[in-house]
């Protein structure tokens, strides 16, 4: 890590030298560590320390971007040259929006000292607690238990100066039998908030309770997602839907919906960057403060996020979601939450008359990314339920679905919401577990 | 370099590593991307670091660092060890190797035109025409045209003696159209989907592709979808083109071959493999004409080295020969457990990542037909063309794959353009139904360079020599409307 003043004093030193109009100095760093473990034992254990800044030129109304992670004086002189050649060789953009000026950023809670100083034996003793359940059980135990510190800053020729380090903890488990397995995961900003014993015991049973799974034909079934499965349909949604340039291109389904009810009552889903139920990060790539962004309230289409690009475009404030600009796929969602309801998750399957209980999704891909089309596979642990009781388990399907039209189907929401990293690997996602009137499954697999 | 990977291997042995390894890469990155008339991003990005592995006490350790100085090396070297040791309080078995890799090398990339040397200018100036071309298409709404080059340098020693100093040059580029209207969106690509084809080749690879040339043609033809039907569902025959089937081996057969994968160790993500030990060398993977070939050594390929990132040599070995299943992508400790030798398929992601079993060139080997033969024999079918939407289950059987264009097959002619054409299936039966191959005239190595795999991901850069070829029995279509 780099630290404040370390930060500080670097991008005095580039933006000094600059002779662009606009200069702006965009440092990511972090040190991380990942214990990975397979076959109930540590067959992977790995270290990273990096730090890079980007470096982005504004000359006239023509931008050069320069990357790299050599922070000597002369490393960064040369980027700072390689971006102004850059930027002499573009054509004139005259949609370019200026960078944001000095303004106040909130402070996020987002650090926590005991994540920052795990050591490798923390980490291992965390992935011996799958292994030896796992033993125990004659079952065998994948995944990974990793600890990160990130830092981020932000500082520009216009006087603005942000500077934000925060830390991440996250786990995931496969527990395996010869014929089934169970999953469980998640993350948080303080390592001593992963329950692994519990996340170990609930892999543990869905491996057990999932074994000798039967076929179940194709066919569209009312469903119980567990929130592993929700968040893949939150996540994709937010790539493909809730950006202002998505809108824009209309390639979006929120474009020309707004204010128009698009999904079930139940469902609200928006971006906090600030909440610290999430993995909180209090700015964006440009320095922008984040906003909260409602997305969907009780159903109705209500915003996107936007970056300095997509708001000068629409006469409006960036959310403070541009990733770093600047980029053609335009603003992102890194924090986003979807409200829990009423249901305990008894009480999410006790609804269910004849239907599935899906644990989460696998591999999941937009078929349609216009109407939210998307195919993926079930995996460990897909039970076919009846009379509201767990009956048996089934082997694998594939869906092909609409995310849009399956949400417009909810019928119940859990109460509890669990924080999960990002399927981009980058911020979080908070959702819970939901019951939907139909999922239509298309296709089976062999185990 | 020798002094710092001699200092690091040094260490690492006086403080208790059997097996010690360093590398030290440094890679440049020059990416552009022109959208709807303007540079989206014109980037130079360059990472340099190091990372050392080490066996300590049985068990793996690995950490790395940007800071190539003295010190740090000494600091890292450490944390690996203690890392190593870490990983021995749950080991099973101690780690195996096998025989010594000690290989001294050298391995550049040959290129006609090296393409960090070609003004920036000129590719904008093409990029630009390009996206011109395709917005001059009434209906097209977002126009995206995009160029990559990488060097990386990298420097591998180990403690068995090994030391060899690479560099790999790749080029790509590509377009990609997006038309709206008729309350639909509709894309077309070209030479290859999700933003450009790639080879380990010079800037006469992104010269050959002719991108303006190709992008009123590309343009053209994403409106006609918007207004074209729905590909029809059914059981038919189907020919896929050479860019959707060279995704089709990447996941039915690519994926499936990692020997990590079968052994496990890649289960708490990407999943495990159908091709389990005891089939190797007696399971029917395809019909009697597919011949698979992993192949480090072909110029040009995406997956083209000269040795990987466990010093072993690029080598071309048999994966399905007749159908039959005969072979697994290895490292040296997987290898070890079947009493083999590595066949040289672990890379990295750059210095702060461990290697992994990755793809290099994994090849359908070509068949005998002439292309419009192929077509002139087809009595009722599909043609597919150019990867929309890919999926496959955790052991690689169910797959579901989309494709931007499809077209009616009818009594030998191609007639009716289809939209959100999608076919699925189980990989062997699939790959049993193959009854021709295009021959070489229509082969080429495409290049993927977006393979992700591991904890934390890594992306890959691997090809797949493909021509078209023809599927009976598959089943086409599985969306509403």
């Amino acid at each position: 890590m780099l630290g404040e003043k370390a930060f500080r004093k670097l991008a005095d030193q580039v933006l000094a030298k600059s002779k662009a109009d606009q200069t702006e100095v965009l440092l990511q760093a972090g040190d991380s560590a990942l214990t990975r473990f397979a076959n109930s034992y540590i067959h992977q254990n790995v270290a990273e320390s990096d730090a890079a800044v980007r470096l982005r030129v504004v000359i006239g109304r023509r931008t050069g971007v320069a990357t790299t992670n050599d922070l000597s004086a002369e490393g960064l002189e040369r980027a700072l040259e390689t971006a102004m050649i850059v930027a002499g060789l573009q054509p004139e953009n005259p949609n370019l929006p200026p960078m944001p000026g000095p303004q106040v950023v909130p402070q996020a809670v987002a650090f926590s000292e005991a994540t920052a100083n795990a050591s490798p034996e923390l980490r291992a003793r965390a992935a011996g607690v799958f292994c030896t359940l796992a033993r125990e059980k004659g079952l065998t135990a994948a995944g990974a238990f990793r600890t990160s510190l990130w830092e981020m800053g932000v500082a520009n020729s216009l006087g603005h100066f942000v500077h934000s380090v925060g830390t991440v903890a996250d786990v995931n488990t496969v527990i395996m039998s010869e014929d089934s397995s169970g999953y469980a995961e998640a993350a948080a900003v303080d390592v001593r908030h992963l329950d692994v014993e519990a996340l170990a015991a609930e892999a543990v049973g869905k491996a057990l309770r999932s074994r000798n799974p039967r076929p179940l034909p194709a066919g569209e079934y009312p469903v119980v997602l567990e929130a592993y499965a929700t968040a893949d349909i939150v996540s994709i949604m937010g790539y493909l839907a809730f950006s202002a340039l998505a809108v824009q291109e209309g390639r979006s389904f929120m474009a020309g919906k707004f204010g128009q009810p698009i999904m079930s009552p139940a469902v609200s889903i928006w971006d906090d960057g600030l909440d610290p139920s999430g993995l909180p990060l209090p700015f964006d790539f440009e320095g922008v403060p984040k906003k909260r962004v409602d997305f969907i309230k009780d159903g109705v289409a209500i915003g996107v996020v936007h970056d300095s690009a997509t708001a000068l475009k629409e006469g409006v404030q960036s959310t403070g979601h541009s990733l770093p600009m600047p980029n053609p796929q335009g603003p992102f969602p890194l924090n986003m939450f979807m409200a829990g309801g009423t249901a305990s998750a008894e009480q999410l399957i006790a609804g269910l008359d004849k239907g599935l209980l899906v644990t989460r999704f696998h591999y999941t891909v937009p078929v349609h990314p216009a109407k939210a089309v998307v195919t993926g596979m079930t995996r460990d642990g897909t039970f076919w339920v009846e009379k509201g009781e767990i009956a048996y388990p089934v082997k694998n399907l594939r869906f092909t679905e609409s995310y849009l039209d399956a949400f417009n189907r909810v019928e119940a929401v859990g109460r509890e919401t669990q924080l999960l990293v990002s399927r981009f690997e980058i911020g979080g996602v908070r959702v819970p577990a939901v019951r939907l009137a139909g999922f239509r499954f298309t296709g089976t697999t062999e185990f | 370099m020798r002094e710092l990977t001699d200092r690091a291997l040094n260490l690492a042995k006086v403080k208790g590593a059997t097996y010690a390894d360093m590398r030290i890469v440094r890679r440049d990155i020059r990416a552009i991307t022109v959208k709807n008339g303007e540079v989206a991003s014109l980037e130079s990005y360059t990472t340099a670091g190091f990372g050392v592995r080490v066996v300590v006490d049985g068990a793996w350790g690995f950490a790395s660092s940007a800071r190539l100085e003295p010190r740090e090396v000494d600091r890292v070297t450490a944390l690996a060890v203690q890392i190593a040791k870490a990983s021995a309080l749950f080991k099973l078995e101690p780690v195996n190797l096998g025989e010594p890799v000690a290989h001294v090398g050298t391995y550049r990339t040959p290129v006609k035109i090296d393409p960090f040397s070609v003004p920036l200018e000129k590719t904008l100036e093409l990029l630009l025409a390009a996206d011109a071309a395709m917005r001059a298409v009434k209906g097209i709404v977002v126009a995206e045209s995009s160029a990559a080059f990488i060097r990386e340098e990298k420097t591998f020693a180990n403690s068995e003696g090994a030391y060899i100093e690479q560099e790999i040059v790749e080029t790509g580029g590509g377009l990609e159209a997006l038309a709206v209207g008729n309350d639909d969106v509709q894309q077309r690509s070209y030479p290859n989907s999700f933003g450009r084809h790639q080879g380990t080749a010079g800037y006469e690879l992104l010269e050959a592709m002719d991108l303006v040339g190709n992008a009123p043609r590309v343009a053209e033809e994403a409106v006609k979808l918007l207004t074209a039907p729905v590909c029809p569902s059914g059981v038919t025959t189907i020919i896929l083109d050479a860019t959707q089937l060279a995704l089709q081996v990447h996941e039915s057969c690519g994926h499936p071959i990692e020997l990590d994968r079968v052994m496990g160790t890649e289960a708490a993500y990407a999943g495990t493999s159908f091709l389990t030990l005891d089939k190797l060398g007696t399971f029917r993977y395809g019909s009697p004409i597919v011949n698979i070939t992993a192949d480090a050594t072909i110029p040009g390929g995406l997956g083209t080295f000269g040795y990987d990132d466990e010093g072993v040599e690029a080598q071309r070995t048999p994966i399905v020969r007749e159908g039959i299943f005969v072979g697994y992508l290895t490292s040296r400790e997987t290898a070890a457990k079947l009493g083999q030798r590595s066949n040289g398929t672990m890379r990295a992601d750059g210095w702060n990542r461990i290697p992994i079993i990755r793809m290099t060139n994994i090849n359908l080997e070509p068949g005998e037909w002439e292309f419009d033969d192929l077509i002139a024999d087809t009595d009722d079918g599909i043609y597919m063309e150019m990867n929309k939407s890919w999926s496959i289950d955790d052991k690689r059987l169910n797959f579901q794959f989309g494709t931007e264009v499809a077209y009616q097959i009818k009594n030998g002619k191609m007639g009716q353009l289809y939209k959100n054409a999608t076919y699925t299936g189980i990989t062997p039966q699939f790959w049993a139904g193959c009854d021709a191959i295009c021959n070489r005239n229509h082969w080429n190595v495409w290049g993927t360079p977006n393979c992700g795999k591991g904890q934390p991901p890594q992306t890959a850069h691997v090809g797949h020599g493909t021509a078209p070829a023809r599927f009976r029995n598959v089943q086409v279509g599985v969306m509403k409307g």
